[in-house]
C-alpha cells in the first residue's frame, strides 16, 4: 500500500550537487521544495572528521562513501552481440550515494568547458569537413553556448571559492593561466594554490618545450573564503586524502561546505534520507508528472505529489529512472531511434610515471591535493590541428598527483620483480622520487551509435526492476587520441629529468573493472529538437515539461575536462529558467 | 487553539518594527495585559530571560510546556510547564501570583521554588517587567501536560529548607541604577544581573548552590562544563575581547577568535541572539567594566617533558585547522592563541571538547557551524595532558598546566552525561 503525502511544490531527486543548487534557487523563489535521497545523511563534521577520514583502507578500498552493490549495480558488456553481466564491484567508475553526492568525494578540479565543445559538431564539421568524422560517431552541439553559460560558472566558481589563475579576462589572455580557455567575467574568486615541487618542475619542463602551463583550477582552496551565501571555507592543508574521502577541514568545495548550512535552514526545504525513489509518476497523458513515489528502508512506499519534479540523481540513475517511469522514448541502436540510452559516454584516461634519481629528486608525493597540478591545455580539445592526425577530441595533461597513500602509491621502475625483497627495495628507494601523475591525461569520449544505456532483459534490483544495461566500448578514434597525446606528455616527463619512464597509454577493449574516472556522461542528453535528445537546452523533458533533469548526463559528449563545474553551471543555468521564465508560465520553454 | 498562534504570528509580523523600538524600553508603564506593545515587550524580556531554555523540552513542538530535566548538583529538577493551561500551567495565577513566583520564588500554595529558578535574578527586574512577560506567557498555546517538577532527592526534597537558603543567599530587590554610571552601563548591569541571568552559570557556588559574590563572573563549574570568567580579566575572561567582539559572539554564536558550543550555544540560539544590538553593547560594556583577578601564573618552559610531547601532538593533530601559530581561521576555526577559555583556571570546558569533539552554533548570520572532532579515541590521558599544557603555555598570558588526573576525570564524566 503506498500512502500519500502532502503535495508539495517542489520533489528533487538526490540531494548533490545539482540537487542542493536546484533546492537553494527554488527556495529562494519561495517555492515548498522537499528533497528525497536514496542514501544517508552526512554532515562534514561528523562524517568526516580529521580524526578517522584519512583512512585509505576503509575509503578507497572498501568504499565507504559510494553506494553498495548489494543495494543497486549494472550490467556491463562491450559490444552489443554480448551478454552483460551485473558489477559485483566498482571499476571503471564509483556510483556516489548519500546527501553531498558526488561532490562529497570528488577532487574538486573545477574546469570549464571550450568554447567550441558546446558546438562541437558544427565547429568539427566547418574546419575539417563531415567525411573527417568517423562512422559511427554520433556528436552534435548542445544547444547552449559557452557564453550563455559563463555567467552560471561563474556563480558556481564563487559559490565554491574556486583557487586558480585566469587566463582569459574579458577577452583579454592572462601571464600564467589557460590561454585556451573562454573568456572569464572575473577573476577566480581565490588565487591559485601553491604548487609543490614536483608540479613546479612539470611546469618549467613543458615551458621548456614552448608550453604554457598552468595551474588546476582547484575547488581545494588557497585560503580562507566566505561564500555568496555566507558560509565560510578553510585553506587547503595538502594532506592528500581528498578524491575518495569527505572533508572536514572545510577547505573542499562540497554541498556540505558551501550550500547545504544554509538550506537546511530554511523553513521551506526538507529532505528525506536513505529513501529510494522508485518511479516518477504521470498523469494518464503521460504529459505531466505528478511526483514521485519512494520507498524507505522499512520497506513502506510513500507517494509525494509535486508541481515540478528535479531528477538531479547520478548519470546513469537519472536515465534508469526515466525508462522506469517510461518518459520519454527508449534508445534504440539497430533503428537509431529513441532517445533515452543515447550518447552515453565516459572518459579517456592515460598516464604516465616518472622515475627520477633519489640523491637529486625529493617529491615528497604525500603533499598534494585533490586538484592540486600544473598543466598544459594545447592538446585539448580542438585546439590544435587535427588535420595531420586522422582524430578529433583531446585532453589537458598534467602533474596533477593527488596524493602519496600507501595501500596504493607503491610504483616501481619497469622491470622490477612484482614482489619479494627486490620490490621492496625499489619501493623503498622510489616513494620520494617518482610522478605519479594519475590521471595525467585527461582525454575526451565523444558519442557513438553502439554506446548507450538501456534496461537489461534479464538481471533486476532488489526490488524487482531492471538493473541499467551498458554498452561501452572505446572505438578507434579514442584510441588514436590517447596514444598521440599520452607521448606528447612522456616528452614532458621526461624533459623534468626522468631517469626512466613507464607509459600506460588507454587501450581497447573498455574495461570495467580498472578505474578511470567517475565522469560517464549522457544518456538524457541536451539538445536543439525532439528526435536527437531527451532534455531541451533547460534541461526541461521535451515531452513532460514540468520535469527537469538535471546533472552529466544532459551532456551529448565528453569533453576532454572535469565535469562538476559545467554540470553545475548547467543546473544554475536551468534554475534560473526555471525561476524567470517557466514559474510565470508553466509549459514548454522551446517550441520544437 | 490553531487560530491564535495564526493570530499572535500575524501580529508579530505586521508590528516588528515597532516591536523593535518598543521592546527594550527600560521601565516602560503599560499595564494592559491585551495591549500589542506590552505583549511585545513581554515576549522580548522573555527571551532576554531565556525561559524557553528551561520551560521548552528541546525538539518539542509546545512551546513552555516543561518536562525538561535540569541538573543541578543536588538532583534533576523537572522544569514546570507555564503556558496558560489552566489544569497543568499558570493560566490559574493571578498577577500577583505569578510576580510572587519570578521575583520572591514563592509559589501560589506558599512553598518555595529552588533557585535552579533564578528568581534570585529575576528579582531586579520591575514588577511592570514581569507583568509583561505574564501578558506574552498568557498569548502561547496553552498545553495540557502535568509536570512532576520536585524530583529531587532527600532532604532537598523538602522544599522548606529554601527558607534557610533565602535566609543565606536571597536578596530581593529590584536593580538600583548607579547614577554615577552611564545609562548604556546601567542597562547593562540589569541585564546580566536581572533578566538574562547571567550570574545562574557564570558565578561560582557554594557547597549549598548559593554565589560566592566575592568571585562575581568569575566561572563555575556545572553540567560538566566550565561557564567561563566573563569579567574583563586578561588571561581567563573578556580582557582581549573588544566591545564589538562580544556583541558579535552574543549575536551570531561566533566571533574572529571563536566560536560558541554547549550551554552557551543554547542561551545564544534562544536568547541573545534575538536581543537588539543596543542591549548586546550594553551588555558588553558592563562585562568589560568588571575587573577580574588579574593574576598571571608564569609560563611553563618549553623543555618541559609535556610541552614537548604536546608541541608534537599539536603539530600532528591540531595544527591543521587551528594553525602552527594557533590562530586558526578568523569565524571558522578558533583562535587557541588568543582564547580565554582555553586559559581556564578550570579546564574542564576545554578537555571537554577534545575529548568530545564539539559542533559550533548556526545562525542566520554564521550558519557554518564549523565541528571539532572527537579526540578521546585517539589521545590517552597523558597525551591530552600535555597537548592541553601546550596550548596553555605556547602563547601568552599562560595558565597552569592541565594534569592526566584532570583529564582522567572528565573522561570518566563522559559515561554518566549524554552529549
Amino acid at each position: 500500500m503506498t500512502r500519500r503525502l502532502p503535495k508539495k511544490d517542489v520533489v528533487i531527486i538526490g540531494l548533490g550537487w545539482t540537487g542542493s543548487i536546484m533546492a537553494n534557487e527554488l527556495t529562494d523563489e519561495g517555492l515548498d521544495v522537499v528533497a528525497i535521497e536514496r542514501g544517508p545523511w552526512r554532515a562534514a563534521p561528523t562524517d568526516f572528521p580529521p580524526t578517522y577520514i584519512q583512512d585509505e583502507l576503509r575509503y578507497r578500498i572498501r568504499h565507504e562513501l559510494f553506494l553498495r552493490p548489494e543495494q543497486t549495480t549494472f550490467t556491463f558488456r562491450n559490444k552489443m552481440d554480448q551478454t552483460a553481466l551485473p558489477i559485483r564491484s566498482w571499476g571503471a567508475f564509483m556510483p556516489p550515494n548519500g546527501v553531498g553526492g558526488g561532490g562529497v568525494h570528488w577532487n574538486a578540479e573545477t574546469w570549464r568547458f571550450l568554447p567550441s565543445d558546446f558546438v562541437l559538431k558544427t565547429h568539427l564539421t566547418e574546419r575539417y569537413g563531415a567525411a573527417f568524422l568517423p562512422e559511427g560517431m554520433t556528436i552534435q552541439d548542445w544547444g547552449i553556448t559557452y557564453d550563455e553559460l559563463e555567467p552560471h560558472y561563474d556563480r558556481f566558481e564563487y559559490l565554491c571559492g574556486t583557487s586558480g589563475t585566469a587566463g582569459n579576462l574579458r577577452g583579454k589572455i592572462q601571464d600564467g593561466g589557460n590561454p585556451f580557455e573562454g573568456a572569464r567575467s572575473r577573476p577566480y574568486p581565490t588565487p591559485a594554490q601553491p604548487q609543490p615541487f614536483s608540479y613546479t618542475l612539470f611546469a618549467k619542463a613543458a615551458r621548456d618545450l614552448g608550453y604554457k602551463p598552468f595551474p588546476q583550477p582547484s575547488g581545494n582552496l588557497s585560503q580562507a573564503y566566505t561564500n555568496p551565501l555566507g558560509v565560510r571555507m578553510g585553506p587547503c592543508t595538502y594532506c592528500g586524502f581528498c578524491e575518495w574521502f569527505g572533508c572536514a577541514n572545510y577547505s573542499k568545495a562540497s554541498p556540505q561546505t558551501t550550500i547545504l548550512p544554509v538550506l537546511i535552514r530554511k523553513p521551506n526545504f526538507s529532505f528525506r534520507d536513505n529513501s529510494e525513489v522508485l518511479q516518477i509518476n504521470t498523469d494518464a497523458s503521460g504529459k505531466r508528472a505528478t511526483g514521485v513515489t519512494f520507498i524507505d528502508t522499512s520497506g513502506e512506499e510513500w507517494e509525494q505529489p509535486a508541481d515540478l519534479v528535479i531528477l538531479s540523481a547520478f548519470t546513469v540513475f537519472n536515465v534508469q529512472l526515466l525508462l522506469l517511469s517510461k518518459i520519454g522514448k527508449p534508445y534504440d541502436p539497430v533503428s537509431n531511434t529513441g532517445v533515452i540510452g543515447r550518447n552515453y559516454t565516459h572518459q579517456t584516461i592515460s598516464s604516465v610515471n616518472g622515475f627520477f634519481d633519489k640523491s637529486k629528486f625529493n617529491f615528497n608525493p604525500f603533499i598534494a591535493s585533490g586538484s592540486i597540478g600544473m598543466c598544459i591545455d594545447e592538446f585539448n580539445g580542438d585546439n590544435f590541428d587535427h588535420g595531420p592526425h586522422g582524430f578529433v577530441g583531446g585532453g589537458y595533461m598534467g602533474q596533477v598527483q593527488t596524493n602519496g597513500r600507501p595501500i596504493q602509491t607503491s610504483p616501481v621502475p619497469p622491470g622490477t620483480p612484482a614482489w619479494g625483497a627486490k620490490w621492496k627495495e625499489a619501493v623503498r628507494d622510489n616513494y620520494l622520487s617518482n610522478v605519479v601523475p594519475g590521471t595525467g591525461v585527461h582525454g575526451s569520449f565523444y558519442s557513438y551509435r553502439d554506446i548507450y544505456l538501456d534496461l537489461d532483459p534479464t538481471y533486476k534490483d532488489r526490488f524487482g526492476r531492471p538493473l541499467m544495461r551498458i554498452t561501452m566500448d572505446f572505438h578507434e578514434n579514442e584510441i588514436k587520441q590517447n596514444a598521440f597525446l599520452t607521448d606528447k606528455f612522456a616528452e614532458i616527463i621526461t624533459a623534468m629529468g626522468a631517469k626512466q619512464i613507464a607509459k600506460h597509454p588507454r587501450t581497447a577493449p573498455y574495461d570495467i573493472t580498472q578505474y578511470q574516472t567517475t565522469h560517464v556522461c549522457g544518456g538524457a542528453i541536451m539538445g536543439n529538437d525532439r528526435p536527437t535528445s531527451a532534455v531541451n537546452r533547460y534541461l526541461q523533458h521535451w515531452d513532460v515539461p514540468n520535469l527537469f533533469v538535471l546533472g552529466a548526463s544532459a551532456y551529448p559528449q565528453n569533453a576532454g575536462y572535469n565535469p562538476t563545474n559545467t554540470l553545475c553551471a548547467l543546473a544554475y543555468w536551468s534554475a534560473d529558467a526555471i525561476r524567470n521564465q517557466y514559474l510565470k508560465n508553466p509549459g514548454p520553454l522551446v517550441d520544437a | 487553539m490553531h487560530n491564535r498562534i495564526t493570530a499572535s504570528i500575524g501580529l508579530v509580523a505586521a508590528g516588528t518594527l515597532l516591536a523593535l523600538a518598543a521592546a527594550p524600553t527600560f521601565g516602560a508603564t503599560s499595564t494592559d495585559g491585551q495591549e500589542f506593545s506590552q505583549i511585545e515587550r513581554g515576549r522580548y524580556l522573555a527571551r532576554a530571560a531565556d525561559c524557553t531554555a528551561c520551560h521548552t523540552t528541546p525538539g518539542a513542538a509546545q512551546p513552555f510546556a516543561g518536562g525538561r530535566p535540569i541538573e543541578t548538583p543536588f538532583g534533576d529538577i523537572t522544569t514546570p510547564n507555564i503556558t496558560p493551561d489552566l489544569e497543568t500551567g499558570i493560566g490559574a495565577w493571578t498577577d500577583d501570583e505569578f510576580d510572587n513566583a519570578m521575583r520572591n520564588g514563592i509559589r501560589p500554595n506558599g512553598s518555595r521554588l529552588y533557585p535552579a529558578m533564578p528568581y534570585n535574578s529575576y528579582t531586579k527586574m520591575s514588577r511592570s517587567d514581569v507583568m509583561a512577560i505574564r501578558a506574552y506567557l498568557n498569548t502561547v498555546a496553552p498545553v495540557q501536560n502535568h509536570v512532576v517538577a520536585n524530583t529531587l532527592p532527600f532532604p532537598f526534597n523538602i522544599r522548606l529548607v529554601m527558607r534557610v537558603w533565602n535566609a543565606l543567599y536571597f536578596n530581593p530587590g529590584e536593580f538600583k541604577p548607579d547614577a554615577s554610571k552611564s545609562a548604556e552601563w546601567n542597562r547593562g548591569a540589569y541585564l546580566v544581573d536581572g533578566p538574562a541571568h547571567c550570574t545562574l552559570c557564570h558565578t561560582p557556588k557554594s557547597a549549598l548552590g548559593g554565589d560566592k559574590t566575592d568571585q562575581y563572573l568569575r566561572g563555575s563549574n556545572l553540567q560538566g562544563w566550565f561557564a567561563p570568567d566573563i569579567t574583563n580579566d586578561d588571561r581567563s575572561g573578556l580582557g582581549r575581547w573588544s566591545i564589538e567582539d562580544i556583541t558579535a559572539y552574543l549575536r551570531t554564536g561566533h566571533n574572529r577568535t571563536t566560536a560558541a558550543t554547549g550551554p552557551m550555544a543554547e542561551e545564544i540560539a534562544h536568547s541573545s541572539s534575538q536581543m537588539t544590538d543596543g542591549d548586546l553593547t550594553a551588555i558588553a560594556t558592563y562585562l568589560k567594566s568588571l575587573p577580574g583577578r588579574q593574576d598571571n601564573p608564569p609560563p611553563i618552559p618549553a623543555n618541559d617533558p609535556a610541552m614537548v610531547a604536546g608541541q608534537a601532538i599539536y603539530r600532528d593533530q591540531c595544527s591543521a585547522c587551528h594553525a602552527l601559530d594557533g590562530r586558526g581561521i578568523p569565524q571558522l576555526f578558533p583562535s587557541l592563541a588568543d582564547s580565554a577559555m582555553v586559559r581556564s583556571s578550570d579546564p574542564t570546558s576545554l578537555i571537554r571538547i577534545l575529548l568530545r569533539g564539539a559542533q559550533s552554533l548556526a545562525t542566520s548570520a554564521e550558519p557554518t557551524s564549523p565541528g571539532m572532532p572527537s579526540y578521546n579515541w585517539q589521545l590517552d590521558d597523558a597525551q591530552a595532558a600535555a597537548v592541553l599544557t601546550y596550548i596553555r603555555n605556547a602563547w601568552t598570558p599562560a595558565a597552569p598546566p592541565v594534569t592526566p588526573h584532570d583529564v582522567g576525570r572528565v573522561r570518566s564524566d563522559r559515561e554518566t552525561r549524554a552529549n
